[in-house]
């Protein structure tokens, strides 16, 4: 009996946390789109979010285009290696890894770092004291976090692109010794045929997944110091479990034959 | 229930009650401020006057009750009405609540800018009037609130309350944390403001001399309730025994506090 208790009291508690976000992401996409807009704020925003987030991600996507390039190398036959690797290096890079890792580590720093600022403003009643002071805190704090990141994340990913591809080029000319007009030739081939819009589209919903929660956890933190290192905690983790979802089903709906 | 407002106040709470878990805070609060005068409420720590003035805000939702500003009731409001009741407020918190991203003349401008829309630069200027009048030169308003001592923060949190001129404020714990000269200067301004502005007012204290300098009417609050409430020249001779008390600081008396005693 007990063991049915707990099960109940779970799917209650998830339940009334999936109602609790539902509604938190309705009045922060209301307020996205609803005037007065803090421009100031967007801006700050997106320097902060977009800008320093671009070492992170330019590192992550070097690194990764020239392993991906090794791999496909020691994978595929000696015969086909030269034309596979470029454009199987552009396709990963483009449709999943950029994309995909991008928003992993941008939610690492941003979704953190939104979580712990707003915790610390609730938990010191600066979200109160803004509502005093007639400026509503939705419009404020969340509206400009979540505009900033889906605005800038899709322009990470599509660097992101470019300097993956570049890690691969750079690993397939200097280490395998392949011709750099051929591998160019073909990265553009490809990207020609396929385009790198996809990417850039779930590079938005990673956005808006990451600064929705860093905005949620930090908005719903209580208890101190403690309570914000667990809203910090949550958020990262929730963005990255959230992204890794969405780009599963993305991929299945952006891609189905 | 179906009683109007009382014409003549500014703010009234009737059978407000409000409960955090299994906790009882408010229950069942009846309290009137009249216009233009200055209520303070004084209680224990932990009494509920702090979620009392919270719930008048909308920052926090009682389950029960009625809160009239100007006859309108607040907990029935939408969220625009509510915006511009706010408008009316100006509030000092317990823990001064200061934007730390924000160096302290913005905090004190915050709400003319950002709520009111002012050009920065005047809105600057006012700040800085309000600053020198809680005694905080122009070099402080270019220091972020991290750089402050605990009381010069307090007083930048009163600067803010009133910078935009409200026509109602609240005054958390004005003077705690004050030396006892600044505590008076406050108490002046808290008086002033009253005069000048005819701002209503409603301020919590535990401090007796500060309550006696700002008050028309004094109110306590014990156990979720207010127990007693007169005027300020009554409440030396109130006859109730809580009240008597609290305002002598007696250890013994009905107020237990929850410690363990050896
Ligand atoms: N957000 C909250 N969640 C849970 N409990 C709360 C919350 N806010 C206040 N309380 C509880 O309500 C009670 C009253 O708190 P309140 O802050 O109003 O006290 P107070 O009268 O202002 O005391 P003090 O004089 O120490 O400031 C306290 O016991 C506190 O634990
Ligand atoms: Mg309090």
């Amino acid at each position: 009996m007990n063991f049915l208790a707990v099960i109940g009291r779970v799917v209650i508690a998830t339940l009334a946390e999936i109602g609790k976000l539902s509604k938190f992401t309705w009045a922060a996409v209301t307020h996205i789109v609803r005037p007065p807009f803090f421009l100031r704020m967007l801006l700050q925003q997106m320097l902060r979010i977009g800008y320093f987030s671009l070492p992170v991600v330019a590192l992550t996507a070097f690194f990764t285009g020239g392993a991906l390039a090794l791999q496909i190398h020691y994978g595929s036959s000696e015969f086909n290696s030269e034309s596979l690797v470029a454009t199987v290096v552009a396709l990963g890079i483009t449709r999943e890894l950029g994309p995909v890792l991008g928003g992993l580590m941008v939610a690492g720093r941003v979704s953190a770092a939104i979580a712990a600022e707003l915790g610390t403003m609730r938990v010191t009643e600066q979200i109160d004291a803004l509502t005093t002071l007639s400026t509503n805190p939705y419009k404020y704090l969340v509206a400009p976090r979540i505009a900033a990141a889906v605005i800038t994340l899709p322009l990470l990913v599509f660097v992101a692109d470019i300097i993956g591809i570049m890690g691969g080029y750079v690993v397939a000319t200097a280490s395998l010794d392949f011709n750099a007009g051929v591998y160019l030739k073909n990265t553009i081939n490809y990207i020609q045929d396929n385009g790198v819009t996809s990417g850039l589209i779930k590079a938005a919903v990673f956005g808006f997944i990451i600064a929705l929660m860093g905005c949620f956890h930090g908005f719903n933190s209580k208890g101190g110091a403690q309570g914000v290192g667990r809203a910090t905690t949550n958020a990262v983790v929730s963005a990255s479990i959230l992204i890794l979802a969405a780009n599963y089903v993305m991929t299945s709906l952006l891609f189905a034959k | 229930m179906a009683n109007k407002p009382d014409p003549d106040a500014k703010i009234e709470l009737r059978g407000v009650h409000k409960r955090f878990g299994p906790k009882v805070v408010l229950d069942g609060i009846d309290l009137t401020v009249p216009k233009g005068e200055s209520l303070v409420v004084i209680g224990g720590s932990g009494t509920g006057k702090s979620v009392m003035i919270k719930s008048v805000l909308g920052i926090v939702k009682p389950e029960q009750g009625e809160i009239f500003v100007d006859g309108q009731n607040v907990l029935k409001m939408d969220q625009s009405d509510r915006e511009d009741t706010l408008r009316k407020f100006g509030m000092l918190f317990q823990g001064a609540a200061l934007f730390d991203s924000l160096p302290v003349w913005e905090n004190v401008a915050f709400g003319l800018i950002q709520g009111r829309r002012m050009k920065r630069k005047e809105a600057k200027e006012i700040a800085m009037d309000k600053l020198s009048k809680v005694g905080l030169g122009a070099d402080v308003g270019e220091l972020y609130p991290a750089e402050l001592s605990g009381g010069m923060q307090k007083r930048v949190g009163l600067a803010r309350a009133i910078a935009a001129d409200p026509e109602i404020i609240f005054f958390d714990e004005p003077t705690t944390g004050l030396d006892p000269i600044m505590a008076d200067v406050i108490n002046e301004l808290i008086v002033d403001s009253v005069k000048e502005l005819g701002a209503t007012t409603l301020s919590i204290t535990h401090d007796m001399a500060s309550a006696r300098k700002i008050a028309d009417k004094i109110a306590m609050i014990y156990r979720g309730k207010i127990i007693w409430a007169g005027s300020v020249e009554e409440v030396d001779k109130s006859g109730n025994e809580y009240v008597e008390q609290f305002i002598n600081g007696r250890a013994d008396g009905p107020i237990q506090m929850e410690v363990l005693k050896p």
